[in-house]
């Protein structure tokens, strides 16, 4: 007798509906086959399932049973294929009838007892059923709250094979699990790290403030203890809350890395912060089954790299294509496959090896080691960063001022969600999103200005000599803190300000 | 004197044009490579060194004091090392003035690289002299016996900035043995590149506070000229000018500029930039501000 289920398989962030098919068939020596271009780790699940269904009381015939994972030609790996076939089988034995299967899809790994365990990527997995037209998910009851996420789907969080089959049978009905995402994410609001705490440094908040608004990235620069990875921390509280799609794309995410966590869900932006000996494999995301690096899963969140310098060239220089794409393609033997970077770069550096330049007393480094030690950071990666700005130490004014009182982060955040909302008022209808986003042909569309502005930006150019590409990243940034003061116009101040913020690949600092 | 490549020559106490300054001094060399000119023995002559690795102070006061020196017709002496050496040696020979660098390694070896410019226009004006053999490569234990011959050729050995332990005292002794005058810029005491200034000047060396004054211990009477504090006294803003009032030699963070102005931050950027613009500021680090002479 025949029977098949449906079940899905994962290739990065990809899902594909896979069908498992079964088959009894009486004559010749009992074997079990299972085919269908498997890895290693579906083949192995041949076993669990012959036990697990044993231990589960259905003892398998002897019979010629055939198993097959279609389409053929797509390599499957993973165990989530374990419940799958196992109610293929069952069907085929004609435990229950195939109409209780009908519109459904099926995934789990199975325990040698009959327990049915969680697996990776479930988010993707039922979004990508939901889009072929299914309507049932029948799924580990560990993952049930990351597949209840996925609305319009009725998602059945399963503990044992015992279990499913006696729904099957329609003995024992489960609810299925529904999550709200707006309410979960209106409820939660946790405080993590907030600006309150930290004292003075007026000069990096506004800079955050600004580079949170527009998504612009940011980099410190400042003497060891100033407070840099403290304040890095805090981004995430000041950008805009996240909203149910975001939610989603990061959650899918975390799913196919297998880093969802007892919440079933990533309910706040992420905050990635690598230590400085990342490999680039580990950075961009690979693998064999291309898994998502730091830059994915820093998606819509911040991604935080400390002692920017230390980090090898070759590793850093990865990040600029994930930044311009906001997206990366990782191809790998069995295939290609593109995991979402839509991150904010966050990073922090010392201004030199000993951290104290430009305080002459305590640095003791030459001018040469200075450049050396900035030149470590290519030029086409710094014109990816659009906001520079200096992390000084906390000095004993600041301490003493330690009971003043600090502006928390929500009020930040509110300004940011105000600009954030002229933003989409401004780019609606176009591919972008931020200021940041802006090109260079879409610069005199969105960042014009006026002719006293032009006078100002042309004297700065030719006194200070920076580049072509620096006129565009002031232009940028100036754009986002006129958003923030709610002006239409970018006027001189606003440029002004932005030209504070100018980054280190200027002529370097003369002492 | 014998005539080498590359206009270099070499030349003995025996020859006319040898130092007289140098005959006389304890170990005096037995012969100097020389390219361009020697000291003018009849103008006067002054010394000035400092730290390799100098503050914005130190890098301005060298810049001062070499300027107004060079103006009144004194020759710098100086050993063409980065920091104190170069820019003293760069003021006075882009002011076309005659300066003279004393090199610790052969007279055709470039060191420091970022000195090339002295290295080339030097000759207009001044020359280059060197104690060792062309293509000698410069390295540390040289440097002592080169700063015997900076102090030689001075009437006056002018401190700009100095740690307590250094290669200037080194100089400085030396030219106590000769016995030059040495003089030296007071800093803070809380600064260890000025504790060595400070300390000589404990010791009994001259306390330079104008270059006028050096200028009359030489004999040369300027007309007064304007003093350093006052030589920027522009017209500006309110608030540019609170804010210049603000800054000094030592790099500001725009952080302790807020406080001690008590401007916000996006405006204080926009000051800054005026100045900047104006030529009254400089920014030595991200956001670290100095005064600008």
């Amino acid at each position: 007798m025949f029977s098949s289920v449906n079940s899905v398989a994962l290739f990065g962030m990809d899902a594909c509906m896979v069908c498992a098919e079964a088959d009894l068939s009486e004559g010749g020596l009992p074997v079990f086959e299972m085919v269908g271009f498997l890895g290693s780790e579906v083949k192995e699940s041949r076993e669990r399932i012959r036990t697990a269904m044993k231990n589960s009381g259905y003892l398998i015939p002897p019979k010629r049973i055939t198993v097959n994972l279609s389409p053929a030609d797509l390599r499957k790996s993973g165990s989530s294929f374990d419940l799958a076939v196992a109610l293929s089988l069952l069907m085929s034995m004609g435990i229950f009838p195939p109409e209780r299967l009908e519109g459904t899809v099926v995934a789990g790994e199975l325990s040698l007892s009959g327990e049915v365990k969680q697996v990776t990527g479930i988010l993707p997995m039922v979004l990508e059923a939901k889009k072929r037209g299914y309507k049932k998910f029948i799924l580990p009851e560990v993952n049930a709250l990351e597949g209840g996420a996925v609305s319009d789907m009725e998602v059945i969080g399963v503990s044992s094979l015992k279990q499913v089959v006696s729904y099957l049978q329609e003995g024992e009905d489960i609810a299925p699990t529904t999550v709200s995402l707006e309410d979960k994410l209106m409820e939660r609001r946790e405080a993590g790290a907030d600006f309150a705490d930290v004292s003075g440094q007026a000069l990096v908040k506004r800079g955050m403030e600004i580079a949170a608004a527009g998504m612009h990235n940011i980099l410190m620069i400042g003497p060891p203890g100033s407070g840099k990875s403290m304040m890095a921390k805090c981004i995430p509280s000041i950008l805009p809350p996240l909203s149910v799609s975001e939610c989603l794309e990061i959650s899918k995410v975390y799913s196919v890395a297998g880093l969802l966590g007892e919440d079933g869900l990533v309910m706040q932006r992420p905050f990635v912060a690598p230590h400085h000996t990342i490999s680039p494999q580990a950075l961009a995301g690979g693998g064999v089954v291309p898994r998502p690096g730091a830059v994915s899963l820093a998606h819509r969140g911040v991604l935080f790299l400390d002692e920017f310098p230390e980090f090898h060239t070759q590793t850093l220089e990865i990040l600029r294509q994930p930044i311009e794409d906001k997206v990366v393609h990782i191809q790998r033997a069995q295939g290609a496959c593109t995991f979402p970077t839509d991150f904010l770069l966050c990073a922090a550096m010392n201004p030199c090896k000993c951290g104290y330049f430009p305080d002459r007393n305590r640095c003791n480094c030459t001018q040469v080691q200075v450049k050396k030690y900035l030149s470590k950071i290519s030029g086409p990666l710094l014109d990816r960063i659009d906001i520079c700005v200096e992390a000084s130490e906390i000095g004993f004014n600041e301490l003493i001022r330690e009971n003043a009182k600090e502006e928390p982060s929500e009020n930040i955040r509110q300004r940011v969600v105000d600009a954030v909302e002229i933003q989409k008022k401004r780019f609606e209808g176009t591919k972008l999103r931020f200021n940041s986003d802006i090109g260079v042909k879409e610069m005199r569309k969105y960042c014009s200005i006026g002719q006293e502005e032009e006078k100002l930006l042309e004297k700065v150019f030719s006194k200070m000599g920076f580049s072509a590409r620096g006129y565009h990243r002031v232009l940028k940034t100036a754009r986002t803190i006129a958003d923030l003061d709610h002006s239409d116009e970018i006027n001189t101040t606003h440029i002004s300000e932005a030209l504070g913020y100018r980054g280190i690949d200027r002529r370097y600092w003369s002492a | 004197m014998l005539r080498l490549d590359n206009d270099v020559r070499f030349i003995t106490p025996f020859d006319e044009e040898f130092p007289e300054k140098l005959k006389f001094i304890p170990s005096a060399p037995k012969g100097l490579y020389v390219k361009g000119k020697l000291p003018d023995e009849n103008a006067k002559s002054v010394a000035i060194i400092g730290s390799r690795d100098c503050s914005a102070y130190g890098a301005s006061m060298s810049r001062y004091f070499a300027e107004i020196l060079s103006n009144a017709g004194v020759q710098i002496i100086s050993g063409m090392a980065r920091g104190v050496d170069g820019i003293a040696q760069r003021a006075a020979m882009n002011n076309g003035h005659p300066t003279f660098g004393v090199l610790g390694g052969g007279i055709d070896v470039v060191y420091p690289k970022s000195n090339k410019d002295i290295f080339d226009g030097i000759l207009k004006s001044g020359g280059l002299i060197s104690e060792f053999a062309p293509g000698t490569q410069p390295i540390a234990r040289q440097f002592p016996s080169r700063n015997r011959i900076i102090a030689g050729l001075a009437d006056i050995v002018l401190v700009i900035e100095a740690k307590i332990r250094s290669g200037t005292g080194i100089t400085v002794r030396r030219a106590i043995e000769q016995g030059r005058d040495v003089y030296a810029v007071p800093g803070r005491i809380t600064d260890p590149l000025s504790a060595g200034c400070n300390k000589l000047i404990e010791d009994g060396a001259g306390v330079a506070l104008t270059p006028e004054r050096i200028l009359e211990i030489l004999g040369i009477f300027e007309e007064k000229s304007e003093n350093f504090h006052k030589i920027s006294a522009p017209r500006l803003a309110k608030r540019e000018k609170m804010v210049y009032s603000g800054l000094d030699l030592y790099p500001k963070s725009l952080e302790e500029l807020t406080h001690i102005t008590g401007v916000g931050i996006p405006e204080l950027l926009g000051v800054l930039l005026q100045l900047e613009l104006k030529g009254l500021v400089a920014e030595c680090g991200k956001n670290n501000y100095i005064r600008k002479t």
